[in-house]
C-alpha cells in the first residue's frame, strides 16, 4: 500500500516537474527544474528495483546534464524572451 | 554569470564528499549495486560542480586539463595490461588469475548469507578501479571542454 503511495507521488512529481521546464522563462530555473525531472525518474528506477540503472542516471542525469546547461546558460542570456 | 559566494564556497565543500562517495561505489563495484562506471560518473560529478561554481581563470589553475587526459589513458592501459598479465602466465586473456590465490583481492568468499567482503573478487575491483579512473577523467574533461569553448567572453 505505502508502496503505491510513492508510487504514484513519484509519478506525480514527475509530471508537474516536466511542466515547470516548459513553463519557467527563467532558463536557470528550467535547467534545475530538468535535474530535479532526471533525479525524480532515477527514484524510479530504484523503485522498479534497478538501483544500477538509478545510480548511472543520479549522476549522468541529474548531474552532468545540468551542468552543461548551465555553463551553456552562463555564456548566453538567462531569460527567455517573447517570440516575435 | 558569477556564481555567488555562497554557491563557491558550498562546491568547495561538497566536493570531498562526492568524491569519497564516488570512490566507495568504485571499491565496493563487486559487492553492491554499482561498480566502475556509475562510481566514475559521481566523481565527475563532484569536477562538474566545481567547474560550474567557479569562473574560467580559477577553474584553469584548479583542474588541469593533462591530468585528466592522462587519467583517461592510465585507465585504459591498466584494464588492458590487467587482462594482458593473464596471458603472461599462461592462461587466457582476462582469467581470473587472482581469484581465490590468498594475495591482493583473494580471499575466498565466504559461505552463507555474510554481508560482503570486501577482499574477494580477484581482478574484478582491479578492473572496477582501472574503469573508475578513466570515466572520472573521460566525463570531467567533457565539461572542462564546455568551459573552454565559454572561455572568457562570459556576459555579465
Amino acid at each position: 500500500m505505502i508502496e503505491t503511495i510513492i508510487h504514484v507521488l513519484v509519478l506525480t512529481g514527475l509530471i508537474v516537474s516536466a511542466v515547470l521546464v516548459y513553463h519557467f522563462k527563467d532558463l536557470l530555473a528550467a535547467a534545475v527544474a530538468s535535474g530535479l525531472f532526471s533525479f525524480l525518474i532515477s527514484l524510479e528506477f530504484y523503485i522498479l528495483q534497478a538501483p544500477d540503472v538509478a545510480i548511472s542516471q543520479a549522476a549522468i542525469g541529474a548531474g552532468l546534464t545540468t551542468a552543461i546547461f548551465i555553463l551553456a546558460i552562463r555564456s548566453t542570456k538567462r531569460y527567455e524572451e517573447d517570440a516575435p | 554569470m558569477r556564481m555567488s559566494k555562497i554557491v563557491r564556497f558550498a562546491a568547495d565543500v561538497l566536493f570531498g564528499a562526492i568524491v569519497i562517495f564516488g570512490l566507495y561505489v568504485i571499491m565496493h563495484g563487486h559487492l553492491t549495486p554499482g561498480g566502475g562506471f556509475q562510481g566514475g560518473a559521481i566523481v565527475a560529478t563532484g569536477a562538474a560542480l566545481v567547474i560550474v561554481a567557479h569562473s574560467y581563470e580559477e577553474v584553469i589553475g584548479m583542474i588541469k586539463k593533462a591530468v585528466l587526459m592522462a587519467q583517461e589513458s592510465a585507465g585504459l592501459v591498466m584494464f588492458a595490461g590487467v587482462a594482458l598479465i593473464a596471458i603472461g602466465l599462461g592462461t587466457t586473456f582476462f582469467f581470473n588469475f587472482l581469484a581465490n590465490s590468498g594475495s591482493l583481492f583473494g580471499m575466498t568468499v565466504p559461505f552463507g548469507p555474510n554481508p560482503g567482503e570486501l577482499n574477494t573478487g580477484g581482478v574484478l575491483p582491479l578492473m572496477n578501479i582501472a574503469v573508475g579512473i578513466e570515466v572520472w577523467g573521460g566525463l570531467a574533461i567533457v565539461i572542462l571542454y564546455m568551459l573552454s569553448g565559454i572561455g572568457k567572453k562570459e556576459e555579465a
